[in-house]
């Protein structure tokens, strides 16, 4: 019973949330690394084109619920993410055109790319806080939890319960169907493996006939419905507020170096390595080894490995790491 | 002369507008944003150096900042007896085993070719060496944070005057850096900016939660000052007599005594804190004169050609003999110590240390876009930048006040619309700082000032 009561110990403070911070962090990853691999720089405005989507999923979440629009049971959300999705859609190849096309017809160095990038990230971070303001703000609603934790210890009679927020399994869900959507896109399809031939090899691809002017379209398309849907699943699952999302771009470094950037599918599973290291780490297990330990061998401390202020270091650390022994990522980079 | 008239041409336009905010807003704010925009142009300095010199993409400058901060605390606060005695053993024993566990790593390093058993051996060592670190000086950190934590509850600093700060936070910050560019210089451009980005984090991290070393989120107030005290100064007489000299016409033109007598207090008053600005300034123009003085003397000397040599094609320069990777990590160590600089003297200023405001919008991105829009490599470039993004950073707001008002003049008050702009009026800074940076970056990708190569 001891040892069932652990498990489920585990699964409510570890392994539940660290799945969907992972798959919020691997949203984030596949887009820093598409923009990587295509367009060939380091994106710093990443966390605050998530949180321009998210303003948008708001925005329209507003004006259905003042329209008496609902899911029922379900958050509102999910009907405004579409409408967000093309407004975002439209917001990103405006400052493509604007901005990012002069440097790419210059054939500029990435540096100078991602410097430009961090003007952007200044213009986006303003355009949010004055449309919507720099305050934290909810727009869940709906049925808030699938199991409760009382619940759950009233049917399986456990000393532990374990708690399970729609939110949770939401993320999750639409993390699955969108990732496996784009890895069927990029697999399967003719434009996707043209993106691959571009990113793999720009000369060759432009050799054989490929429009450069379509892929790049396609890869910003791509990004705008991977950063709203991603920021609108962290805003719903926690709240949303325009620093945290900026701060947020960290760890979402960190995931798609860790998997090797360029590589999306290794910026898929570096998501869940940072999310999983960094709440294995700074948890404290003492209740995990009260349950799984005899009486006589308690522990006296909260046996936690670091603080919980240090949970943005882990990820920097492994990263770090990962950086200095792999420097091209876990799993090899630079393919598409 | 001729070809400098368009730096001193910036340099007076510069000066012009502190000078009308002056005149139109008060001398109190012109003054704080001069002094402001002087240690920016430090920081600036020292990202120039890195970037403009040697091309090395530094994004930790907010880490460097903090450190220096940092610094100032830990000289210029009166240690914490009690502290000391409480834990202080245990820390300084911890202190001697963190420095035992470098040293061993260091002679098997340099004892054992590289094999697999080496990194075995050398990961346990770190990883026992952490367990044990921790094991002894929890203790020491737990009874140093009981002791007193409203007013103190850390182990204080060495109770020298805060100017020595200055020197401190500069070997602080290159400290870090040397140690930050053995482990990363060798990665890719865009791969070091963001290992920086993220180490800087770490650092702010460590400060804001170490309390028994900085005292955390709970913030250090009323540090020394090297400038006298308002209050005092109100009180001294050849201070009073200063601010009669200078406004002595002004009074005379009021006559009732008692009206005279509380408009020389109000100047008084006036006068004091800006007299306190005054000595900061010159105390910061000085440092700022002797970093130039000497920036520009490196830049010109032959050691200043390797460099640009290096930036300019790293193969050849390495074919020619040079050390790359010795001179890369020179730099990078030089800068960051810069920006040490920069961070003392920004907490010597405001008298406080506060680890919750180092953000890397502020205290990183800033300083690129100083250095970006004054023109990188260029010293004058870069001091120029930091005082006009600096002067724009802080004149952001009533100017985004007025083009508001401006152009919704035709909507009533209470209209949703105008009190909407007008609430987000602090954020137009950073709207007016990207548009600024991207139209720089577009059509004078090498700043207002750029950089010139004389060839003597």
């Amino acid at each position: 019973m001891d040892f069932i009561n652990a498990v489920i110990l585990l699964l409510n403070y570890i392994f539940v949330p660290a799945l969907t911070y992972g798959s919020q962090l691997a949203l984030g990853a596949i887009f820093v690394t598409l923009i990587y691999g295509i367009l060939r720089f380091a994106n710093f405005a990443t966390g605050d084109m998530m949180s321009f989507g998210t303003m948008a999923a708001i925005l329209f979440t507003w004006y259905f619920q003042s329209l008496g629009v609902s899911l029922g049971v379900l958050p509102t959300a999910l009907i405004a993410i579409p409408f967000a999705i093309i407004f975002m859609i439209f917001y990103m190849l405006l400052i493509d055109k604007f901005v990012f096309k002069y440097y790419r017809n210059q054939k500029s160095p990435p540096v100078q790319l991602a410097m430009v990038s961090i003007g952007v990230m200044f213009v986006t971070q303003a355009v949010v806080r004055i449309i919507i303001g720099p305050s934290d703000r909810r727009f869940f609603d709906g049925e808030k939890f699938i199991i409760k934790a009382g619940e759950f210890k009233e049917i399986t009679g456990l000393n532990e319960g374990l708690a399970i927020k729609s939110t949770q399994i939401l993320t999750i869900l639409v993390t699955l169907i969108l990732v496996s959507t784009l890895f069927w896109f990029l697999n399967k399809t003719k434009t996707g493996k043209s993106m691959k031939a571009y990113s793999d090899n720009e000369d060759l691809a432009l050799l054989s006939g490929i429009d450069p002017k379509k892929i790049v379209m396609i890869t910003w398309i791509i990004a705008g419905i991977l950063a709203t849907i991603g920021g609108t699943l962290y805003g719903l699952d926690k709240s949303f507020k325009p620093f945290t999302y900026f701060n947020n771009m960290l760890p979402i470094f960190a995931a798609a170096i860790v998997g090797g950037i360029g590589n999306p599918f290794g910026a898929f599973l570096g998501g869940y390595v940072i999310a999983f290291s960094e709440i294995l780490l700074t948890y404290a297990y003492k209740k995990f080894f009260m349950y799984v330990l005899p009486e006589s061998m308690e522990p006296d401390g909260l046996v936690q490995l670091l603080s919980t202020d240090y949970k943005f270091a882990v990820s920097f650390s492994i990263l770090v790491i990962v950086l200095l022994y792999r420097p091209s990522g876990i799993f090899k980079g630079k393919v598409l | 002369m001729r070809k400098n008239l368009n730096v001193i041409a910036a340099y007076s336009i510069m000066m012009g507008l502190i000078i009308l905010v002056g005149i139109f807003q008060s001398w109190n704010i012109a003054l704080s944003i001069f002094n402001l925009c002087l240690i920016s142009a430090v920081m600036t300095m020292g990202a120039n150096i890195q970037w403009g010199y040697a091309g090395l993409i530094n994004f930790g400058i907010m880490g460097y900042t903090a450190l220096g901060g940092l610094a100032a605390v830990l000289i210029s606060v009166n240690p914490v007896q009690e502290a000391w005695s409480a834990g202080g053993s245990n820390i300084l024993f911890s202190l001697f085993l963190i420095i035992g566990m470098v040293l061993a790593v260091r002679y098997i390093l340099k004892k054992y070719d590289k094999s697999k058993l080496r990194t075995y051996i050398i990961a346990t060592i770190i990883i026992s060496g952490i367990i044990l670190v921790r094991f002894v000086s929890e203790p020491g950190i737990e009874a140093i944070e009981d002791v007193n934590p409203a007013k103190t509850g850390f182990l204080g600093g060495f109770g020298l005057p805060i100017i020595f700060s200055w020197i401190v936070g500069a070997f602080f910050a290159g400290g870090l850096a040397f140690i930050i560019g053995k482990v990363a210089l060798g990665l890719r451009a865009d791969y070091l900016a963001i290992a920086t980005l993220l180490i800087s984090e770490i650092v702010i991290a460590i400060i804001k939660h170490e309390d028994w070393l900085t005292r955390g989120v709970k913030n250090v107030i009323g540090l020394k000052r090297p400038a006298p005290y308002e209050v005092d100064l109100q009180q001294t007489d050849w201070f009073i007599n200063l601010v009669e000299k200078f406004n002595f016409s002004k009074l005379n033109l009021i006559q009732d005594f008692s009206e005279r007598q509380s408009a020389f207090n109000q100047l008084v008053i006036e006068g004091s804190s800006i007299f306190v600005k005054l000595c900061y300034s010159g105390l910061f123009l000085v440092i700022v004169i002797i970093l130039l003085i000497l920036t520009q003397k490196a830049l010109y000397s032959p050691w200043g050609r390797m460099m640009r040599a290096i930036r300019d094609n790293e193969e050849a320069a390495n074919a020619m003999g040079k050390n790359v990777v010795k001179q890369h990590l020179l730099i990078f160590v030089l800068g960051s110590a810069i920006v040490g600089i920069a961070g003392a003297m920004l907490v010597t200023q405001d008298g406080l240390f506060t680890p919750g405001s180092y953000r890397p919008m502020r205290y990183t991105f800033l300083i690129w876009v100083m250095v970006i829009v004054g023109g990188s490599g260029n010293n004058f470039g870069a001091i120029l930048g930091g005082f006009a993004v600096w002067f724009l950073w802080i004149e952001a707001a009533p100017i985004a006040l007025f083009v508001i008002n401006l152009t919704t003049s035709g909507l009533a008050d209470t209209h949703f619309l105008k009190q909407h702009l007008i609430e987000s009026v602090p954020y137009f800074r950073f709207l007016m700082m990207g548009i600024g940076l991207l139209l720089i970056m577009r059509y004078r990708p090498k700043g207002i000032l750029p950089e010139k190569i004389e060839i003597k």
